[in-house]
Order: C-alpha cells, then sequence, then structure tokens
C-alpha cells in the first residue's frame, strides 16, 4: 500500500531530509537566541538596539521572503565578496539547503531570542545577587547559574518555536531542496496524482509534529521533577 | 545599488501596488471569515460532550500540525485536481472561479486562520473566572445571554495580544500565495527578480512594505485592546483619586 507508484522510498528520503534540515536549525537557532536574549538584555545601549532591532524586522516579514532573499541575495553577496578576494571572475552557487538553514535560523533565532529573554527574566534577582555575593564573575554565573535554569522556563516556548520550525521546513521546497513537500510536488506532477502525494506528505508532517509534541512533554516534565508541584 | 533600488521602485510601482492591495484583501477577507468560522468550533471544543469536542479538536489539530504550504498544494492541486475530474466541469460556468488559484488560497487561508484562533479562543473561554459565571446563572442568564454578555466580552479582552499575533501570522502567510502563481506582495517581488535580477532591492522592498503593514495593524490593534480593557482603567485610578502631587 505504501507503493505511491513505486515512490514510497522518495517520500521516506525526503522526510529523512526534513528531519536533517529541522536538527541542523535547532542548535543555531538555540545559539542564536541566546546572543540575542543576552543582546537585550545588556548593559550597553547599543546591544540592546541590535537586539530589539533584529526580533523587530524578522517579526514583521514573512519566512518566505527572508528564505527567497537569502537564497537568491546570498549567491550575489558570497560571488561578490569572493571577487573580491581572488580579484577574478568566480561562479559560487551555494546549496540550496544550507541557504534554507541559515534563513531558518535568522528567522527561528528572532523568536527564540524572544523566549529566552523571558525565561531570563524569570530567574530570580535574589540567585543572581548572591552569586555576585560569592564572588562569581558575569559569564560564572550565566554558566553556574542561569542558564541550567534556563532551559526548564524556555521549553513551553521551545516546544512551540519546534513545531513552528518543522512546519516552516516546507518552506525551503520552494528553493529546490529535496524535502517532503518537494518530493511530494515531483511525485504529484509525474505521476499526475496530487491529492494522494500531498496527502501523504500532511501525514508525514503531522506525524513528525506530533512526536516533536510527545518528545517536548517529556522534557517539559523531566525538567520539572525537581520542583515542587503545587 | 541606490540607482537599482530606484530603478525597480520606479519601473514596477504598480506591481508592487498591486500586489500590496491583493496582500491586504487576503488578509482582511481571512481574517474575518477565519474568525467568524472561529467561534463555533472554540464553543464545540469547550462542549462537555467528547463526541462535540472530537470534531473541532480533530480540525485544529491537523491544521496547526501540518505546513500551510502543504495544505496550499493540497487544495489547489490535490482538490483541484478531483474537481477537474468531474464529467463537464471544464465546460460548466463556475469552471471560470475552480479554477483560479485565488478562491483555493482564501479558503486555505480562512481553515488555517479559524484553527489558529478557535485554539486561542479556547484557551479565552476556559480561562473566564467561573465565579463571573455562577454569578451570571444565579440571576436566570440563558447559557446563549451568558456567552453574549459575560463570556464571549471576557474572552476578547483575554485573547487580545494573541489574536493579534495570529493576525500578522496571517498576513504573513499570505505571501505563500505565490507558490500558486498569486501576484501578491511576495508574488510581485518574485517577478521583479525574474526580470531584473536584482533580488535585494525587489525583496527588500517588499518586506518593508510587509514591515509597515505589520506596525500599522500593531498600532491599530493596541488601540483596540485600550477599548476592551475599558473596564480595568477604573482600577489603577479611582475617580477622584488625587493626582501624586509632583516633587
Amino acid at each position: 500500500m505504501f507503493d505511491l507508484y513505486g515512490r514510497g522510498w522518495q517520500m521516506l528520503e525526503g522526510g529523512l531530509v526534513t528531519v536533517q534540515l529541522c536538527l541542523t536549525v535547532l542548535p543555531f537557532m538555540i545559539i542564536i537566541g541566546l546572543l540575542g536574549a543576552s543582546a537585550k538584555l545588556s548593559r550597553f545601549r547599543t546591544l540592546r538596539i541590535i537586539g530589539e532591532s533584529y526580533t523587530v524586522l524578522i517579526r514583521g516579514i514573512p519566512e518566505l521572503l527572508v528564505i527567497l532573499l537569502i537564497y537568491f541575495g546570498g549567491t550575489i553577496a558570497i560571488q561578490n565578496l569572493a571577487e573580491l578576494i581572488s580579484g577574478e571572475e568566480t561562479r559560487v552557487d551555494i546549496p540550496a539547503f544550507w541557504s534554507g538553514v541559515a534563513a531558518l535560523a535568522l528567522v527561528q533565532g528572532a523568536f527564540a531570542s524572544e523566549v529566552f529573554r523571558a525565561a531570563m527574566q524569570s530567574i530570580p534577582l535574589g540567585q543572581i545577587e548572591a552569586a555576585t555575593a560569592c564572588g562569581m564573575t558575569p559569564s560564572q554565573i550565566f554558566i553556574r547559574i542561569k542558564l541550567p535554569q534556563l532551559w526548564r522556563f524556555a521549553l513551553p516556548g521551545l516546544n512551540n518555536l519546534f513545531q513552528v520550525l518543522i512546519k516552516d521546513t516546507a518552506l525551503i521546497s520552494v528553493v529546490g531542496v529535496e524535502e517532503i513537500m518537494r518530493k511530494a510536488a515531483i511525485g504529484a506532477g509525474t505521476e499526475k496524482a496530487p491529492f494522494t502525494f500531498y496527502l501523504v506528505a500532511m501525514l508525514m508532517f503531522l506525524a513528525f509534529t506530533t512526536v516533536s509534541l510527545i518528545v517536548f512533554n517529556h522534557l517539559e516534565k523531566r525538567a520539572a521533577r525537581g520542583i515542587a508541584r503545587a | 545599488m541606490f540607482e537599482d533600488l530606484l530603478y525597480v521602485l520606479g519601473k514596477y510601482d504598480t506591481w508592487l501596488w498591486r500586489g500590496f492591495l491583493l496582500t491586504v484583501e487576503l488578509l482582511v477577507i481571512s481574517v474575518t471569515l477565519g474568525t467568524l468560522l472561529a467561534i463555533p468550533l472554540a464553543v464545540a471544543r469547550v462542549s462537555k460532550k467528547v463526541w462535540i469536542q472530537a470534531v473541532p479538536f480533530s480540525f485544529i489539530y491537523v491544521f496547526r500540525g501540518t505546513p500551510l504550504i502543504g495544505q496550499l498544494f493540497m487544495m489547489y492541486y490535490g482538490v483541484g485536481q478531483l474537481v477537474s475530474n468531474i464529467d463537464g466541469i471544464q465546460d460548466h460556468w463556475s469552471w471560470v472561479y475552480l479554477r483560479n488559484p485565488y478562491w483555493y488560497c482564501l479558503l486555505t487561508f480562512v481553515l488555517n486562520t479559524a484553527a489558529y484562533v478557535a485554539e486561542i479562543m479556547r484557551g479565552g473561554i476556559q480561562n473566564v473566572p467561573s465565579g463571573e459565571l455562577e454569578a451570571a446563572r444565579a440571576c436566570g442568564m440563558s447559557p446563549w445571554t451568558i456567552y453574549r454578555r459575560i463570556i464571549f466580552p471576557r474572552m476578547w479582552q483575554m485573547i487580545w495580544p494573541a489574536y493579534t499575533n495570529d493576525v500578522i501570522f496571517t498576513l504573513k502567510a499570505t505571501s505563500l500565495a505565490s507558490t500558486v502563481t498569486m501576484m501578491e506582495l511576495t508574488g510581485a517581488a518574485r517577478k521583479i527578480v525574474a526580470r531584473t535580477a536584482l533580488p535585494y532591492e525587489a525583496f527588500i522592498s517588499a518586506g518593508v512594505i510587509y514591515l509597515i503593514i505589520v506596525y500599522t495593524l500593531t498600532f491599530g490593534f493596541k488601540g483596540i485592546e485600550r477599548y476592551l480593557r475599558r473596564n480595568e482603567r477604573r482600577k489603577d485610578k479611582p475617580p477622584g483619586a488625587a493626582k501624586p502631587a509632583s516633587a
């Protein structure tokens, strides 16, 4: 039954690419999110302005536009850079996969920085004062006090973001990365059966979002295990 | 680079303008119809009967759990193909509408918005303080009156910030219409890039227009929020309270 005109494997390969995309974006998203949150809570006004304008800009622009801009614009930018360095005409192609990863990391990073900022502000001030009183440096406070607790406060937000991320990877099909949607489009076109192929694609996405929900709910429970339940 | 921007803006301004109008049109219709559809869904979602709950639950689950671009392709290519297979449909008067991507886009956006809004409305309805409901029942209000006088006004107050986010989400979602050949803002920008090979100028112009729409919306919705929460203003400033003396 899962033969799909002999294209069942193709769809599964697409599923693998979707998983790869999500898992590649995730660490970048977290790093950008932490940097963005630190910038927003920084003592320096310039950093705060940079952090705020980053989220303000990204929040208002459609993901699809960011993906297109980085895919088409990024190629030109890197080409110009390469020509500047080598001094001769060069032809550069960024793989669509990586331009997609860059675009999604940029978009999701902005939302993650909001999540992490809220989480950082949930850490009781008394703990920070206590740590300062113990003579810890700001970076020690970050690693020893803030980071371990951040996860508990940030997990519900990250849960949500990861759902959005899974769904947003489908947009990268527009620039030709062969993930689920792209494979479904190819199958739909060649076999003249769009309904079947898109239905399978949707079921695959539904399965991914459901698994992610279950995993994150488990993580949330685990992160709260040391906390007394009200 | 700057001359290129002026060139794009000067030569293709009508495309961007029409794209802007189509984007706003898609947004307004999707949000209006989506919200209207979300109300019965949310009310059914909080029903105590499991079999009534199940319908909106599965609707919301499917629409929130799958990418919008997939829903759109499913409608436009999938359902479109099923429709075109009906005998003699291509000679029918309705065929002009049935092959137009505009209607498939609208249908998808309306259903998608309804699913997201219904979910936040569910949260709002469930968070109405139970004391207020008991009081309303004690006054002898019928369930419909309770919804109209107590639950809905309370719900709107609570969900407004989340609802604002959802409207912005729908605005960004309309950009997907460009993948089924619609010439809204993103579609117009893509066509300009195809013509001129100036991706920065075209995409950034479109991006700036999106930002303008988003911040106009945010500003307007903030104003409505203040109106919705007008009963709370009395709490911070009781009537007749003296202004703090300036030091």
